[in-house]
């Protein structure tokens, strides 16, 4: 094969040509041009003289937008737990389960890729605002352990006050999580499906129990696929811009919704290219320790 | 030897077992299992006894593995029970049996190294980590593999992990090992190897071993007691010389080893002797035992090849009868059609007057024996009236 497309120069070109044409044009030399803004000046409205300044990444490196950035990672970090905590167990039963009921159940998983995220996360807005189903749900409760405790001959609870779900921190991973779970449980569950069955039997035979079958036995070797769910879910939850937007407060902004003011109300382009590219490097520190770690699981024969 | 007599489908002892004790271990009783509707295991009554080194043998989609399986407690029969030591283990979930299974593939354990695979079992039993490393070294010196124990289980060949997964079942001093085709992933020269190896572990150990394979070689070879499935129900339980040599139905003596099989009808039943008449020859077959078969009964007459001499017959020579022959013999002519040199052996279709071949062969005793005969040589078979094997179905 490899022969032959050595020697077919030109099919190979016209195949690849296109594609590539296209990731110049369209990716590469844009974020080219982004990168240079990062070291620009902004001289008018619309006019960037690139001057080869730093200014921007120091301004970047200023404690306020630090501590944005280390909230992200925080948010982030936190989000990919939760998916990881509630991925498992769901990527784990649909692994086991029956291959009729297994199809039902990845497709349920899949199912939310084919709405919008925006009408997702208004949904959830729906779901969590004051007078949103949860705070009805709530509401249900309480009025009739109210009316159960007059009953009993106790005083009744009094009014209801609505939880403020939304517009915080909470708000913000809730809605996170909600949107990268199937990022999660997808690699975990294709982790798990490969695993030799015989192995987990094997672990029962010498005495372990499923607990410790699963802690001993399926973790460590489940363990690619929990790096890359880890991965494929902390780096999107990094640069989330919508979901904050929508759900949290005004204490809640990631780095993206940052990076959204300068380039739009605070036009300014040349900073919101410097943290642009920072959280970029984050991202690829990110990949570089997870192939770093997969590296060293590969060569422990894993 | 009393609660054993129950199992019809026990051959008589002919031989006694010599290393088998006479308490049973194992017993399966009335056991079936289904998956959907179909009977992968069909109503099993088995007794295995302590110290034995057992096969079930049958071939795939028999029902051996479910068995195993099932006293592994990876399945649950659908009826019956299963006894070990007398206890019946239906809520025993499978990590709390007294049996340890090696597994077809080995399920070595890829993310530990040899020592902490073998040690596995012996953790979660809450073994103090003295009396581990003791016991792992002494598994290791068992199954031949000191000095590999920090190797990780990918630096080892299919053989080695074998013997760690052996060690690491055998570690636990169960009741009863179980061994799921243990020979199937090795290549041949290893299979032999390892055979011998499995017999003299088995002894060294006393362990009962519970082995299932689907190669009829290897259950003789190793085994002290087979039992033969075909379609989920036992066809035979008997030591191996009595599988081959008194195999109880057309498939067990067809399973086991290569078998020359002719119809016929029972015309003379005796004490001590019997004649069946066969379309294949032109006389009638004389056996010096009885066959407890009624006259005009359809029964299949059974022949190994090795029981077959061949002999040259001059040609033109009148072919004598089977009638003819002297006592206790039986001779019918045929003609060499096909011959395939083995190198130890040399394999012979002899094709008999009817049109009916029949496979036989002979040990190339000196370098030149295989130049005695040739194609299309008349020839004489003759077999002695014990040799074959009357079947009544």
């Amino acid at each position: 094969m490899e022969q032959s497309w050595r020697r077919a120069k030109a099919a190979f070109a016209a195949i690849a040509l296109p594609p590539l044409t296209w990731l110049l044009l369209f990716f590469l030399i844009p974020l080219a041009v982004i990168w240079a803004y990062s070291f620009g000046e902004n001289t008018g409205p619309v006019t960037i003289d690139l001057t080869g300044t730093f200014a921007n990444y120091l301004r970047a490196i200023e404690p306020i937008y630090l501590e944005i950035f280390w909230k992200s990672i925080l948010i982030a970090g936190l989000t990919t737990m939760l998916c990881l905590v509630i991925g498992f167990p769901v990527a784990l039963a649909i692994a086991f389960a029956s291959p009729r009921t297994k199809t039902w159940l990845l497709m349920l998983i899949m199912l939310p890729f084919w709405t919008n995220l925006l009408i997702r996360t208004f949904a959830l807005v729906a779901v969590l605002r004051e007078n949103g189903y949860v705070n009805f749900a709530l509401e249900w409760l309480w009025n009739n352990a109210s009316w159960a405790m007059t009953l009993a001959g106790f005083q009744p609870l009094g009014e209801f006050e609505p939880l403020k779900l939304l517009y915080n921190n909470a708000a913000v991973v809730v809605g996170l999580v909600y949107v990268h779970l199937p990022f999660m449980v997808l690699p975990l569950y294709s982790a798990l499906d490969r695993m030799d069955r015989s192995l987990m039997e094997a672990s029962l035979d010498l005495g372990a129990g499923h607990l410790r079958t699963i802690l001993l036995v399926v973790v460590p070797l489940a363990a690619p696929g929990i790096a890359s769910g880890v991965l494929i879910t902390f780096i999107p939850a990094l640069g989330a811009y919508l979901t904050p937007d929508l759900l949290g407060g005004t204490d809640s902004q990631m780095i993206a919704n940052v990076i959204e003011r300068q380039f739009k109300r605070a036009n300014d382009w040349p900073f919101g290219a410097a943290l642009s590219f920072l959280l970029m490097y984050l991202t690829f520190i990110a990949i570089a320790i997870q192939t770093t770690l997969q590296r060293r699981a590969d060569r422990r024969g894993a | 030897m009393t609660d054993v007599a129950q199992n019809s489908l026990d051959a008589p002892a002919l031989r006694p077992d010599a290393r088998g004790k006479d308490n049973v271990i194992i017993r399966f009783e009335s056991i079936t299992k289904r998956f959907g509707n179909l009977p992968a295991v069909d109503n099993v009554t088995l007794d295995v006894r302590e110290g034995e080194f057992f096969a079930l043998l049958g071939p795939s989609g028999c029902g051996k593995t479910t068995l195993l399986r099932m006293l592994a407690g990876f399945e649950t029969p659908t009826e019956g029970r299963i006894l070990i030591d007398g206890k019946d283990i239906a809520n025993l979930p499978p990590n709390r049996r007294p049996v340890n299974m090696v597994f077809q593939s080995y399920a070595v354990f890829p993310h530990m190294k040899v020592t902490d695979n073998i040690a596995y079992g012996l953790k979660m039993d809450g073994v103090s980590g003295n009396e581990i490393r003791r016991r792992v070294d002494e598994a290791l010196e068992l199954v031949k593999l000191g000095g590999l124990g920090e190797r990780m289980p990918d630096q080892l060949s299919g053989g080695q992990r074998q013997r760690v997964a052996l060690a690491r079942a055998l570690v636990k001093r169960p009741r009863v090992l179980l061994l799921d085709e243990p020979l199937s992933a090795l290549d041949a020269k290893l299979r032999d190897q390892m055979r011998s190896e499995l017999t003299s572990l088995q002894k060294k150990v006393g362990i009962t071993f519970i082995m299932v394979t689907h190669d009829q070689d290897e259950a003789l070879a190793i085994a002290t007691r087979c039992a033969v499935m075909n379609r989920g129900m036992l066809a035979q339980v008997a030591t191996p010389s009595d599988l081959y040599e008194f195999p109880n139905s057309q498939f067990v003596a067809d399973f086991v080893g290569r078998v020359n099989m002719f119809e016929g009808v029972l015309e003379k039943d005796e004490q001590d002797e019997a004649v069946v008449r066969c379309a294949d020859f032109s006389a009638p077959v004389y056996l010096d035992h009885g066959v407890t078969g009624a006259r005009g009964t359809t029964v299949w007459v059974a022949l190994r090849p090795e029981k077959i001499e061949m002999h040259k017959r001059a040609e033109g020579q009148t072919p004598f009868k089977m009638e003819d022959a002297p006592q206790g013999a039986n001779v019918t002519p045929g003609i060499i059609r096909e011959i395939v040199y083995l190198g130890s052996e040399t394999n012979y279709e002899v094709e008999l007057e009817g049109g009916r071949r029949v496979k036989t062969f002979r040990s190339n005793l000196t370098r030149y024996d295989q130049e005695d005969f040739t194609h299309n040589e008349p020839v004489w078979l003759a077999w002695h009236a014990c040799s074959p094997a009357v079947l009544l179905s």
